[in-house]
């Protein structure tokens, strides 16, 4: 749920990136840190085992400037994609605003992405949250690869809801600001029309 | 605005400040801080120089979720706090109501006794602050100073308009 601080003139919204291992979550917001403006971010934390595989979830507070002259935050974090993870998984998704699903193109990872989705669905509604009006977006990961599957067999088996979709080759950066921008507007938007999250 | 939002106005703003102020006078500590258990910092008091608060109060209400897995995994309900002793710092976590975290570091100067004998006499005037806030939340009463909900108003150019220099 979004935190609304008067006092400081603040909003504070949760975005969770979301898939199966190894596709790219924590290189989204990799990106993100590197390529923001210095004060527009603060301190990422990761919590990754030894061979950088994300352990518990990645962390990058945001700041993207003033609307109505509240301070617009976001806090980004990413799950571990490694199915016996899955403790973890629900605890980071509760209280979300919005969700990047991060699929991985490889035909190899089809089954992973399909199996992964469902998960986020259940950890979701586990948390009172319906992933059918979330804000949402889904991000086709590794479109550089080879064994890439076309874009549209991807959508039939991960798209849903009508959600926007962008192909991306996160390690250079491609798809990842888009899929921010679509969460941001769409978490922005129904913060407007005033239409809860859970 | 809806009625799920946590919504933090002055009032309880000024009153949850004011109780952390007196519990890191009273406990001794180098800093105490609020945080909700989604990993939102509420408010703090004292100072951790070069520590991002963001940073800390997420890693902090991520290790009390975590912690609640445990407790539900061997039958207990909840472990009502957590202390982490280093060679001169500590950290005593606390949960407060059923949304807030209560954060304190202390070093040589505190001790585990006495940060424990003052957040247990302080957590029911800050739950009390807690419940206030999520009563008002869920009443989605407007802002008191009269500016009104804020976001309802917001135009897509305002939007866009956050795109800008940072990216």
């Amino acid at each position: 749920m979004p935190f609304i601080n008067y006092a400081h003139r603040e909003l504070t919204c949760k975005l969770v990136y979301y898939g199966p291992g190894l596709g790219g979550k924590t290189t989204n917001l990799q990106w993100i840190y590197e390529k923001s403006a210095p004060d527009a971010k603060g301190k990422m934390v990761s919590l990754a085992t030894e061979t950088d595989r994300t352990l518990f979830f990645d962390l990058l507070p945001l700041s993207l400037g003033q609307i109505r002259g509240f301070k617009i935050r976001f806090q980004l974090y990413t799950v571990p994609g490694q199915i016996f993870y899955d403790a973890s998984r629900r605890l980071i998704v509760k209280g979300a605003d919005a969700v990047a699903f991060v699929a991985d193109s490889q035909k190899a990872r089809y089954d992973a992405n399909i199996e992964s989705l469902r998960n986020l669905e259940e950890n979701l509604r586990q948390n009172g949250i319906d992933l059918q009006t979330i804000p949402y977006v889904l991000q086709l990961n590794k479109r550089d690869l080879p064994t890439a599957l076309p874009r549209e067999q991807l959508e039939t088996a991960l798209r849903f809801r009508g959600e926007p979709v962008f192909e991306a080759v996160a390690i250079q950066g491609i798809g990842v600001f888009e899929t921010l921008k679509s969460l941001v507007k769409q978490t922005l938007a129904r913060l407007r029309a005033g239409v809860p999250v859970g | 605005m809806s009625a799920s939002d946590l919504v933090l106005h002055e009032e309880e703003h000024r009153r949850i400040s004011d109780l952390a102020e007196r519990l890191l006078h009273d406990a001794n500590a180098r800093y105490v801080s609020l945080i909700d258990r989604n990993g939102q910092p509420i408010t703090s008091a004292g100072s951790l120089p070069d520590v991002d608060q963001t940073a800390l109060a997420s890693l902090a209400a991520g290790n009390v979720a975590a912690t609640e897995g445990l407790a539900r995994m061997i039958g207990e309900q909840s472990f009502s706090s957590l202390y982490h002793e280093g060679d001169s710092d500590h950290i005593y976590l606390s949960s407060v109501g059923r949304i807030g975290i209560l954060m304190v570091a202390f070093d040589e100067r505190s001790s585990l006794g006495l940060v424990r004998l003052r957040v247990r006499q302080i957590s029911p005037d800050m739950e009390q602050v807690f419940d206030d806030m999520l009563a008002r939340s869920r009443a989605g009463l407007a802002d008191p100073a009269g500016t009104g909900a804020p976001f309802a108003e917001i135009t897509d150019e305002d939007i866009d308009n956050l795109f800008g220099d940072g990216f």
